[in-house]
């Protein structure tokens, strides 16, 4: 095998870097390809409970690097999916633990291994940022619907850019098909406008993946959710395949008219 | 009002105002000039063209625009309004 390293990162918080890499592993594992989710916000460790394998750590990703144990041993398989694992973050320590040549070695050991190694970036431009991107073959920028959101992805777009990792692909998290279509939050075709890369996933507000992450079961392992099915198809766009994008941010679109007039209609 | 909200006139639509304000920003960011900075640039530049030609300096404008890929500094510097002058002829 010859596995590609993907790093999931977004300059600000919250917009849902964990919750995807989380979902992207399950999506391709469940494709059957063999994946592994390497966090790497070392001292604020939380793919493991977005994974629900919180208890079954012994070892953490700085364990490896300190040579205190052996790759493999650090790797926690996920039972619910064969092809799953995931190498959990240190919490007690800091991100100066690890150098982006310590991420590129080892990463470079489990790209014989796996299909994938979805690397979770920890927020932030610094330190622990640099180390996530250096090992990356394609960098997944997460973004919201939002200014703030927006304009930190696109000061992570300069600097993967700098570090010749660019342009990077894009993911539009938590939209609100409703609010877009009434004018009332940044549509897709508006984030494209203004950071000019290619979109790889739209993945709509979806309460489920609330009630998915309080149950530790990564909400794409639910067939029949939005976003699972969301994240299931960014995964299968990443692995080369043409899948057609949701229309749920279509802000001009005929659909999108339509159920505007029948709207101001039928609540007159 | 309501009735106005409901046929889609009254309406925020404040994504239009995220966008503009996003480009704007965005434009500041890209360049790593802050608008401070623009003001400073603009002090200097009034100061350098004023020893060539008298300019009316409370109009001087700058911006930083956007053209699909490319930006812009556009500076408008319009001239103090001027009497004709005579030329002495020789």
């Amino acid at each position: 095998m010859n596995g590609q390293v993907v790093t999931i990162t977004s300059g600000k918080g919250g917009v849902g870097k964990t919750t995807a890499t989380a979902n992207l592993g399950v999506a391709f594992a469940s494709q059957d390809q063999r994946v592994v989710c390497l966090d790497a916000d070392i001292g604020l460790r939380n793919l493991d409970v977005v994974m629900g394998l919180e208890n079954r750590i012994v070892y953490d990703f700085v364990d490896v690097v300190e040579g205190r144990c052996k790759l493999r041993q650090a790797m926690i398989r996920d039972k619910r999916l064969d092809n799953l694992f995931l190498i959990p973050a240190a919490q007690t320590r800091d991100k100066t633990a690890v150098s982006p040549q310590d991420m590129v070695r080892l990463t470079d050991d489990l790209r014989a291994d796996f299909d994938w190694i979805l690397v979770d970036s920890p927020a932030g431009i610094e330190r622990g940022f640099r180390n996530a991107i250096a090992p990356a073959d394609i960098v997944l920028i997460i973004t919201n619907p939002e200014i703030s959101a927006v304009r930190d992805a696109d000061r992570i777009i300069g600097l993967i850019e700098a570090e010749e990792k660019g342009p990077g692909k894009l993911v539009i998290n938590r939209v609100k098909p409703e609010m877009v279509r009434r004018g009332d939050m940044l549509g897709t075709e508006d984030i494209l406008d203004v950071l000019a890369i290619e979109l790889v996933g739209i993945v709509p507000e979806d309460e489920s993946v609330t009630v998915a992450t309080n149950q530790g079961v990564p909400v794409a392992m639910n067939a029949s959710s939005k976003a699972g099915k969301a994240f299931h198809n960014i995964a299968r766009r990443l692995n080369g395949e043409e899948v057609p994008f949701e229309s749920l941010g279509g802000q001009d679109g005929f659909f999108g008219k339509l159920t505007r007039l029948i709207r101001a209609g039928g609540e007159g | 009002m309501r009735f106005l909200e409901k046929v889609g006139l009254g309406r925020t639509r404040s994504a239009r105002d995220a966008k503009e304000r996003l480009q704007l920003v965005l434009i500041h960011d890209r360049a790593g000039l802050s608008p401070g900075k623009l003001e400073a640039l603009k002090d200097d530049l009034i100061h350098v063209i004023s020893r060539h030609i008298e300019i009316d300096t409370d109009a001087v404008e700058i911006t930083l625009t956007r053209e699909r890929d490319s930006q812009r500094l556009v500076a408008q510097i319009p001239l103090a309004p001027m009497r004709r002058r005579r030329q002495p002829v020789r």
